[in-house]
């Protein structure tokens, strides 16, 4: 076992040398998580002011079934992404399990029920707020979605910075789905996952500080974010 | 429609006295029998009302006695429990809304540029960006904002927030224009020139329903006075009359800025 001065000292000289390995494994789990987050974010925010614009028969159970799919287990969605896209499955002829396309998929059904929930609370609180002008004005339900989102705008940065921060950091789905195939889908955390137990810490602590970094960073870019939002009033 | 329309006054802003014919125009409101109750409680309860359509009718009473809830009721945000609204020909709802505009108390501006707000109405109008651009510099310059279309909405003090609420009211040339209580708690400059543009508005023969509990703002805009109590008209006069001698015992007692329960 190597010591855990160790592990550090050859995680920060992997990060120095810019060890291509290491940089290629960030690369595709950016690559994954943001193309999903894309996705996410094209479905999750006209859902979100759908279910706020629309005062619909059943939209309590809608809104109480998009709320429980964010808490729904990872490994989950990647063994029912798995079922559909395996060769047997509905899907199988597309050919795309152990690729990133399928886990750009897992993790968009994984982060766009979480996406949806947060910006439809974000938008309730507008909607309340402009309701009755809109409809004073007579602006249609297409502008008035639009207008919540665009109104929106900084509330919905941070709902899609926390959508981001769970499927960069998610191993579970992704595993599944992806098969952790060194150059082909190798991501951050199915690495970590992969090299701690075949006990190269340094690899995996490099990859979890540069993780960690990411989110880091992330969380300080809403925040920053959200101080230029309120000198403006905006938020 | 029935024609046995009871004139109501001329008022002060002399536009000539009242034809059969202007019961037929789009500011022309009748109200029957408007009831609305909420969880058992009746909160408006208006048997008639007739208004003039060019006139500027100032609703008066004390708080609470439904005077929000009736500018609701004729634009027709909220449906009645029962009764009959109607402007000019046209039974109330997204029709005649869309030719009317609303300025609330407390102005809704969205989170953008004072000229955002205004082009968010002009937009779903015809017109070229140009001819939408000129009319915004327009609408600014006649609310005392013309040097700050660039500046957040959301900055501006709440006297001008309410003045550009007002442009953007105005923006679609309106026939109607509904306030509720506009001025409540505003600088008495932006107060001054929301009197000036309503009375502007009027002269371009804008229906104006202006409620206010400021008695000195109703004797400078009334031509008629709605006077509103416990959800009841309980008199609507020219404005010259329901000031000099209020017919019924709350009104003399509100003018006289005594309580009224």
């Amino acid at each position: 076992m190597q010591d855990f001065a160790g592990a550090f000292g050859l995680a920060f000289g992997l990060i120095a040398s810019g060890d291509p390995d290491l940089f290629e494994i960030v690369g595709l789990s950016m690559r994954v998580s943001l193309t999903a987050l894309l996705l996410s974010c094209l479905i999750g925010f006209p859902i979100g002011a759908l279910l706020v614009v629309r005062k619909f028969f059943g939209r309590g159970i809608v809104i109480a079934l998009v709320n429980s799919m964010m808490g729904f287990p990872p490994v989950v969605i990647g063994l029912l992404v798995y079922l559909a896209l395996s060769r047997a499955g509905p899907l199988g002829w597309l050919g795309l399990l152990y690729s990133p396309t399928a886990m750009i998929i897992a993790q968009t059904l994984l982060i766009a029920p979480i996406v949806a929930a947060l910006s439809r609370q974000v938008l309730e609180a507008l909607q309340a707020e402009y309701d009755e002008q809109f409809r004073s004005l007579g602006v249609s339900r297409g502008s008035a979605m639009l207008a919540l989102i665009i109104d929106g705008r900084y509330g919905l940065v941070t709902v899609a910075l926390a959508g981001f921060g769970r499927a960069v950091a998610e191993v579970g789905a992704v595993i599944i789905v992806g098969g952790n195939i060194e150059h082909l889908t190798r991501v951050m955390t199915t690495a970590i996952a992969l090299e701690t137990s075949k006990g190269d810490l340094g690899m995996a602590l490099a990859l979890g500080i540069i993780l960690m970094s990411i989110a880091v960073s992330v969380n300080l870019g809403a925040s920053a974010l959200r101080a230029v939002a309120e000198r403006q009033a905006y938020a | 429609m029935p024609d046995a329309a009871p004139i109501v006054s001329p008022g002060k802003s002399d536009k000539g006295p009242p034809t059969p014919r202007d019961r037929l125009l789009p500011g022309a409101l009748r109200l029957d029998g408007l009831t609305l109750q909420v969880a058992g409680k009746t909160l408006v309860d208006i048997e008639k009302l007739l208004l003039e359509p060019r006139s500027v009718t100032v609703v008066m009473g004390p708080n609470g006695a439904g005077k929000s809830l009736f500018l609701r009721l004729v634009h027709g945000l909220i449906p009645p429990t029962s009764g009959w609204v109607s402007w000019g020909e046209v039974a109330c709802g997204e029709a005649t809304r869309s030719t009317q505009a609303m300025v609330f108390q407390k102005p809704v501006l969205l989170r953008r540029s004072v000229a955002a707000n205004i082009d968010f109405v002009l937009r779903h109008r015809a017109g070229t960006r140009a001819e939408r651009r000129s009319r915004c510099e327009e609408l600014l310059a006649r609310v005392g904002l013309a040097g700050q279309a660039e500046q957040p909405a959301r900055l501006l003090s709440g006297g001008e927030q309410q003045r550009l609420a007002l442009a953007r009211a105005l923006a679609t040339r309106p026939k109607v224009l509904l306030l509720d209580e506009p001025t409540a708690s505003l600088d008495p400059a932006s107060v001054q020139m929301i009197e000036q543009i309503v009375l502007a508005a009027s002269a371009e023969e804008t229906k104006v329903i202006f409620v206010t509990h400021d008695v000195g703002q109703a004797r400078r805009l009334a031509d008629d006075v709605a006077f509103l109590h416990h959800g009841q008209l309980i008199e609507h006069r020219p404005a010259a009359e329901f000031f000099t001698s209020p017919a019924s015992e709350a009104a003399n007692a509100y003018l006289a800025g005594r309580i009224v329960l």
